[in-house]
């Protein structure tokens, strides 16, 4: 069994910056009756499996990644999560 | 003079503004395939519009990686003439050649109409032969030229005068409601800190002929043609200095 890593990247726009389809998704939401829905913020989402590396390095990589393409980070905030999962 | 239009995957202007420098400007123009490395000596390179790589993860996001885009931006910082209209403007803020990003449009809509700027500042390569406060009517056709940046960014371009364009009424008024996307202070088009690198949303390609409505869009690139010409350069700002406490 060898143990592969799972990154999962969360992408969002920056607070302060003007997010127009998180507002449009809100007053969809409150069109529907979904009144006890506040701010709304619509990302990216990014999986990704990676293979020989350390659980630790890949957090670093996906990091590198994220800054260098995955996030524009004039507009956007990222967050990224690592597990290892066997197969 | 040479101009050099970058031809990415799933560019559809770079024929509009190679025909521009042929016959509206009587250039020698070539077409750069996005896989190149050199620029086959270009003095001014046009990075068009269109929807490079499909706007796949952002506009502009995996063009800036296309191998052509490490002669763009050493011909940049060697203070070459670069333009960058619509997607090609997209493009020069995602490498960091501009300041700034393009977000959607406020409305959500794609925007096809024809609009008013006011040129800001002729000291740049794009506006060197126009007039300050002139209005250039040209078109516009983007669903993402909602021009952002951070409060420090933004108030570091404005004095410096780095906003080269922005949306305004037939009369040179700059108002919310004649703003089409959104953008912060109506701005439509900056430059970098050296006024060689300049981008817009506006499409000047379009407007180059008075057959097809319009043609001030040419004095944009006669702009090019005269700074060239000239042989020298717009002389670089000084670094800003930041008053101790």
């Amino acid at each position: 069994m060898t143990v592969a890593i799972r990154a999962r990247v969360f992408v969002t726009p920056k607070r302060g910056i003007l997010d127009p389809q998180g507002k449009a998704v809100q007053q969809g939401l409150h069109a529907l009756g979904f009144a006890e829905v506040g701010d709304v913020r619509v990302g990216r989402y990014v999986e990704m499996r990676l293979r020989d590396v350390t659980r630790d390095a890949a957090t670093e990589r996906v990091r590198a990644m994220c800054d260098r393409l995955l996030a524009n980070k004039v507009i956007e905030d990222y967050r990224v999560e690592v597990d290892e999962e066997a197969r | 003079m040479r101009w050099g239009v970058v031809v990415f995957p799933g560019s559809n202007d770079d024929r509009d503004t190679l025909r521009v420098a042929e016959r509206g400007l009587g250039d020698d123009a070539v077409a750069l395939w996005h896989k190149d490395r050199d620029l086959r000596g270009c003095d001014a390179v046009v990075l068009p519009g269109g929807f490079s790589y499909g706007d796949y993860l952002r506009c502009g996001a995996l063009a800036r990686f296309s191998p052509i885009m490490d002669a763009v931006g050493a011909h940049a910082r060697a203070g070459g003439v670069v333009i960058g209209i619509c997607n090609g403007f997209q493009i020069l803020c995602e490498a960091g050649l501009l300041p700034g990003a393009l977000l959607a449009n406020r409305s959500l809509k794609f925007v096809c109409e024809i609009v008013n700027v006011r040129v800001e500042t002729t000291d740049t390569v794009f506006t060197y032969g126009c007039r300050q406060g002139e209005v250039l009517s040209v078109p516009i056709k983007h669903g993402e030229g909602c021009w952002v940046a951070d409060e420090t960014t933004l108030a570091d371009i404005e004095a410096h005068n780095q906003v080269v364009f922005r949306y305004a009424d037939r009369s040179g008024r700059v108002a919310p409601e004649v703003n089409p996307n959104g953008s912060l202070n109506n701005i439509a088009g900056v430059c970098n800190a050296g006024r060689n690198v300049v981008g817009m949303m506006p499409h000047p390609e379009h407007a180059a002929e008075t057959l097809i409505g319009c043609d001030d869009g040419l004095k944009l690139f006669r702009s090019v043609q005269a700074w060239v010409g000239r042989g020298t350069r717009v002389p670089r700002r000084e670094p800003t200095v930041v008053p101790g406490p």
